[in-house]
């Protein structure tokens, strides 16, 4: 919303400067988004006289003109065609920056001849594209500020415009009135009154307007005058002025009018050329499927319901929305119907809405119109239209009536004091609501109808609130809801969450936060991508599903760091992912990327491409840190992203699946433009068992003394041969003396022959209450290789 | 005698390793050695004569065997200081490489703004990022033709043909969790949700998805003086300043009233974000008392509760703190930006330690 400072005062008697006055809009609630000075521009520039203008000598359509200025005589080159002698003109000084050419000036010499300063053209001062010569002002003295001329003789050159944005709930506030009005509620000046005088009917309408009986809950009045005998035509200077000023173009004095209650009331209207309008108007519902051409020059199609303005012609209006364009004032219109309506804002939403069209009568009914302001505007409007076009106007026409919106809420000083944290007396508290336009009764305040967006105890306070001004509110200290040292809020998961975050970090790897909407590609290749999890209105193509894992947003990630020239990455992500579309169906995942070497080639011969068991101990190490059991057991068949052979579930039972570890799939990696081989784990932290809340005492230590002794074993299995399954096996054989299976080699191939391999072993031995004999490990010894071999079908290596 | 002694410490100190050594230490006390030798003749000796050359000979035995340790000690010295010298490495070299891995500033951040507002007691709500539009705006007070539905870019899901129900939303701010953590619990509530929400805008400060952080306290008598000190206290403990300047502007949010747009006080200069100096005003966050027709939407009694609600950007907070120019580098993953921009592993946010 825009607006001058002397429209401003147009309604507000005030003597504020235009600092306090933007100030105290922000701090009402009327956010300042800019100020717009021409003067500040234009405040170095003074008049000066011609005295003396004679040829240039050395070329043919320059003037060397000696100007007297308010430091003497001048001598400065003038290109303009009207530089002649005894014409009062703007001069810009070496040292002024003129901003219709972007230039500080300086002393020149143009062909010899020395020059202090310029003559302006209204262009070179951005006052207008006239470039034809220089200014002629008809009056002023050498030495006056231009600035000052200008607010003497032509004063919307230098009158501010102030552009503040409105929130959704001051309707009121998108005519100037209501902007004055916050501002004299906040004492900086009186609200001028502002009474119409109607312009007496001299003629019968010979016309009516009817409302749908279906069509009144939408549009409960509809008001309208006939004018006859118009003189159309460009507006006055005034008018254009300031409807260029707030960066409307000015058409044609009926438009312009309409423009202007626009913005000065919030009241739209609208000026149907009666010569074009064929019987009685009519408001109703469109059938669906009717066409108008509109004001802005597109065809648009009513659906069933939207209310339309019809004559026998048939449709001519979107109602409360736009006009159309048959109807529509030209310069030679003389008849003309003006309508003053009220729509239902809800109504109107929908249907621009549903019309896509955003014009200011839809922006501004939406928000909500002063219904009882309806017949009052007309009359502003057609007073205006008369006094400076002539004519004749009929007796107002009236369908339906004001709806009453009458209502009351009880102001309670006591809650406003304590909801807001502030002492405001409860005399200032009536006193600000009354200069708003509530009218007080005991303690229920009547709400004036502009403001449909009061609508309970709560919207009274804000509006004392306001007024009172929020930037005076100095906080109060709100004390813990317990005194003393603050418990700790986190929740297992939380901890959880940060536990694995942190660890990840620790391992290496760089954590990404990548968009939790992927392209249809990518997600299907993971599983996803289904209609579930589509956006009816994505923002693009690559944004269109929400994403089924984390590894197409990491691989994505992998592919632009290639692309980049960064070869070895480890990313990870921790984050939630879709199964569906309804709420609640997310789960919180993480993800780890490994891709080219550990490391960059080295001296030590350390770099080495990552594998798979890079990615099982990250994927286990920072299961740990989240509190996953030590023993989980490693079964294969993932999801078919994964290399067939090269990946691992890693789950507590058949159904509790904590992760997955292993090498990308190539067919996966390819269609993602990803240079692989790459190594993957996801963790689901949601499915490790929270542990038993055990408190934080530890078990004690149990020590032994005795020596543990530590026996290697080879056993020759067949290939297929799990090695967990063997060491499991091997772990059996005495599980109160056996601490620990490790292997620590396997060889295949060789003299085992085709499909068999070699898987070392190393047992150690703890006992408890005794030093072990010989006799006493042959015989463990002898148990593990008969459990391997019952087990895994191994026999000891020869 | 002294012959003798003086045969063999010359010996001694003369040799030249530990072979050696040990043949003069075998010709001198080894079994058959010159001083066993003269030993075993004690026998033969007078009484008077054994007298004297017993400790004599005993002493020259001590002294060569003393000799001999002595210089096989010198000698391996001298060995290991000879191998050791030929031992030299350039240690200019690098040392093993080790992945450096960081924590995305979005994560830090959120971690910063928990660990301050646990300390006044919030704890941490969540809550679905898909979510119905009773929960992103109706419950909210903003019906179905209310301007600020429109003015949000809100995000819809398909809804499959037949499906009549309005298509769900991706969350176009952290609000929800208010109504779902106020309908789980009730009153009295201190909670913050840090999440991620989502709206259909992409320039160099709006990316479709960004991070925001709701706060919300409900307790009997609850002010907006109140909002305006947990506020205050908030941002001098992020932004690590001593005193900082709220400004509360009045504004409109349908699920608060009274609303007001915080500001805090700051200078910019050349690019550089200095906060609690300055002339200048940066608008930080919403907030406002929550509407009594949000909290009856929620299950909590508008009579009998009241209190604060806040929302503000975890992205935008952590680009002004950090000096991070670009929202949508952060969801790029570039590996220069996430070491630059990171923050290492063991750097947990504390109060007791420091957030930054």
């Amino acid at each position: 919303m825009k607006f001058t400072l002397s429209w401003l005062k147009d309604h507000l008697d005030t003597t504020a400067t235009v600092d306090e006055i933007t100030d105290a809009l922000t701090d009402l609630g009327l956010e300042v988004e800019g100020v717009h000075n021409p003067a500040e521009a234009l405040k170095a520039f003074t008049l000066a006289k011609v005295t003396h203008a004679e040829q240039h000598p050395d070329a043919d359509r320059l003037r060397v003109c000696t100007v007297k200025t308010d430091e003497g005589e001048k001598q400065i080159v003038c290109g303009a065609p009207n530089a002649r002698e005894q014409i009062t003109v703007v001069l810009a000084k070496p040292g002024d920056y003129v901003p219709g050419i972007d230039v500080t000036l300086s002393v020149g010499n143009i062909r010899g001849v020395e020059s202090h300063g310029m003559m302006a053209s209204e262009r070179e001062l951005e006052l207008s594209d006239e470039h034809d010569g220089i200014i002629e002002l008809p009056s002023g003295e050498v030495g006056e500020r231009f600035i000052d001329w200008l607010a003497q003789n032509d004063p919307a050159k230098v009158d501010p415009v102030i552009e503040i944005a409105i929130t959704p709930n001051r309707p009121d506030a998108l005519g100037v009135r209501g902007i004055a009005r916050d501002l004299a509620a906040r004492g900086l000046g009186t609200l001028k009154p502002r009474e119409v005088d109607p312009v007496p009917a001299a003629f019968d309408a010979g016309m009516t307007v009817t409302i749908d009986d279906d069509t009144l809950d939408g549009c409960p009045l509809f008001c309208g005058r006939v004018i006859r005998g118009v003189k159309n035509g460009p507006s006055p200077k005034w008018l254009q002025d300031v409807l260029r000023a707030i960066g409307l173009r000015p058409i044609n004095f009926l438009v312009d009018v309409t423009n202007f209650f626009t913005y000065d009331r919030n009241r739209p209207l609208h000026v149907f050329d009666l010569a074009k309008v064929q019987g009685d108007l009519r408001v109703h519902r469109a059938q669906g499927g009717e066409e108008l051409l509109a004001l802005d020059g597109k065809t648009y199609t009513f659906q069933p319901g939207q209310m339309v303005i019809s004559d026998a012609n048939g449709a001519e209006s979107i109602a409360g929305i736009m006009g159309g364009d048959a109807t529509g004032c030209t310069e030679e219109t003389t008849d003309v119907f003006v309508e003053s309506a009220y729509w239902n804002p809800v109504q109107i939403a929908y249907a621009g809405r549903a019309l896509k069209i955003n014009s200011d009568a839809r922006y501004r009914f939406e928000r909500g119109v002063d219904p009882a302001f309806t017949p009052e505007g007309l009359e502003h409007a057609v007073r205006m239209i008369v006094d400076n076009a002539g004519g004749e106007a009929s007796e107002m026409i009236v369908a339906g009536a004001v709806p009453d919106t009458t209502r009351a809420y009880r102001l309670d000083p006591a809650r406003v004091i304590s909801l807001v944290g502030m002492d405001i007396p409860e005399d200032t508290q009536r006193a600000t609501l009354t200069a708003l336009g509530f009218e007080l009764d005991g303690d229920q305040a009547y709400v004036p109808s502009w403001r449909p967006d009061v609508t309970g105890e709560a919207d009274l306070v804000e509006e004392v609130a306001r007024i009172a001004s929020l930037t005076r509110l100095e906080g109060k200290p709100m004390p813990r809801a317990k005194a003393g040292v603050p418990k700790p809020i986190l929740s297992p998961m939380q901890k959880r969450e940060r536990a694995a975050r942190r660890t990840a970090a620790a391992l290496g790897y760089n954590e990404c936060v990548t968009y939790s909407f992927i392209d249809q590609h990518s997600a299907a290749l993971f599983g996803g991508g289904d209609d579930a999890t589509m956006l009816a209105n994505p923002i693009s193509s690559e944004m269109s599903h929400m994403r089924p894992a984390l590894l197409p947003g990491l691989l994505q990630a992998a592919a632009r760091n290639q692309a980049r020239g960064y070869m070895d990455l480890a990313l990870f992500e921790l984050g939630h992912v879709f199964s569906g579309g309804e709420p609640g169906e997310q789960h919180l995942m993480l993800s780890g990327l490994l891709v080219g070497r550990s490391g960059p080639k080295d001296v030590h011969g350390a770099s080495r491409p990552v594998d798979v068991f890079d990615a099982k101990a990250d994927a286990e190490a920072v299961l740990a840190a989240m509190g996953a059991p030590a023993k989980a057991q490693i079964r294969r068949g993932a999801d078919e992203w994964w290399h067939p052979g090269r990946h691992g579930v890693i789950c507590l039972g058949p159904k509790k699946v904590l992760g997955v570890f292993g090498e990308l799939h190539p067919k996966v990696l390819k269609a993602m433009d990803v240079k692989g081989p790459a190594m993957a784990f996801t963790l689901w932290p949601e499915e490790i068992p929270m542990p038993r809340k055990t408190g934080a005492t530890r078990p004690a230590l149990a020590l032994n003394d005795l020596q543990a002794v530590e026996r290697d074993f080879a056993f020759v299995v067949d290939a297929d041969v799990a090695a967990l399954d063997l060491m499991n096996a091997a772990a059996g054989a005495d599980k109160a003396l056996i601490e620990d299976v490790r292997v620590f080699d396997e060889f295949i191939g060789g003299s085992l022959g085709e499909g068999k391999k070699s898987l070392a072993i190393t047992v150690r031995l703890q006992p408890k209450d005794k030093t072990l004999k010989e006799a006493e490990i042959e015989a463990v010894a002898g148990k593990i290789v008969e459990k391997v071999q019952k087990a895994t079908g191994g026999v000891l290596r020869g | 005698m002294d012959d003798l002694r003086d045969k063999y410490l010359g010996l001694i100190s003369g040799a030249s390793d530990e072979a050696t050594l040990e043949d003069l230490r075998v010709q001198a006390v080894g079994k058959k050695g010159e001083i066993s030798l003269k030993m075993r003749e004690l026998g033969k000796m007078s009484p008077e004569e054994r007298q004297t050359a017993g400790p004599a000979l005993n002493a020259l035995k001590a002294e060569i065997n003393s000799a001999l340790l002595a210089k096989k000690a010198a000698l391996e010295d001298a060995a290991l200081d000879e191998r050791l010298r030929g031992e030299w490495l350039d240690v200019t070299l690098p040392g093993r490489a080790r992945r450096q891995g960081t924590i995305h500033p979005i994560s830090q951040v959120t971690e910063e703004v928990t660990a301050i507002f646990a300390d006044m007691g919030f704890a941490v709500a969540e809550g679905p990022q898909i979510d119905s539009d009773w929960y992103n705006f109706d419950a909210l007070n903003i019906p179905g033709h209310h301007p600020a539905r429109a003015e949000m870019d809100t995000f819809y899901m398909h809804r499959a043909t037949g499906d009549n129900r309005p298509p769900h939303v991706l969350r176009t701010h952290t609000s929800p969790v208010q109504i779902r953590t106020m309908e789980k619990t009730g009153a009295p509530i201190r909670v913050i949700a840090p999440g991620r929400v989502y709206r259909a805008d992409y320039d160099q400060t709006h990316t479709p998805m960004f991070h925001q952080v709701e706060g919300l306290a409900i307790d009997r008598d609850i002010s907006m003086a109140n909002l305006k000190w947990v506020l205050e206290e908030f941002v001098k403990a992020y932004f690590e300043v001593d005193d900082v300047e709220l400004r509360f502007r009045a504004s409109h949010f349908p699920f608060t009233e009274p609303s007001a747009e915080v500001d805090i006080r700051c200078s910019w200069e050349e690019g550089t974000l200095k906060v609690g100096e300055g002339d200048d005003w940066l608008e930080i966050l919403g907030s406002g008392m929550v509407h009594p027709k949000v909290l009856e939407n929620a299950g909590v009694n508008p009579d009998e509760w009241q209190g604060f609600a806040f929302g503000m950007g975890i992205d935008r907070i952590a680009m002004l703190k950090y000096g991070i120019p670009d929202l949508r580098a952060f969801f790029d993953s570039d590996l220069r930006w996430l070491r630059h921009y990171g923050f290492a592993a063991l750097d947990v946010p504390t109060l007791h330690g420091g957030l930054s």
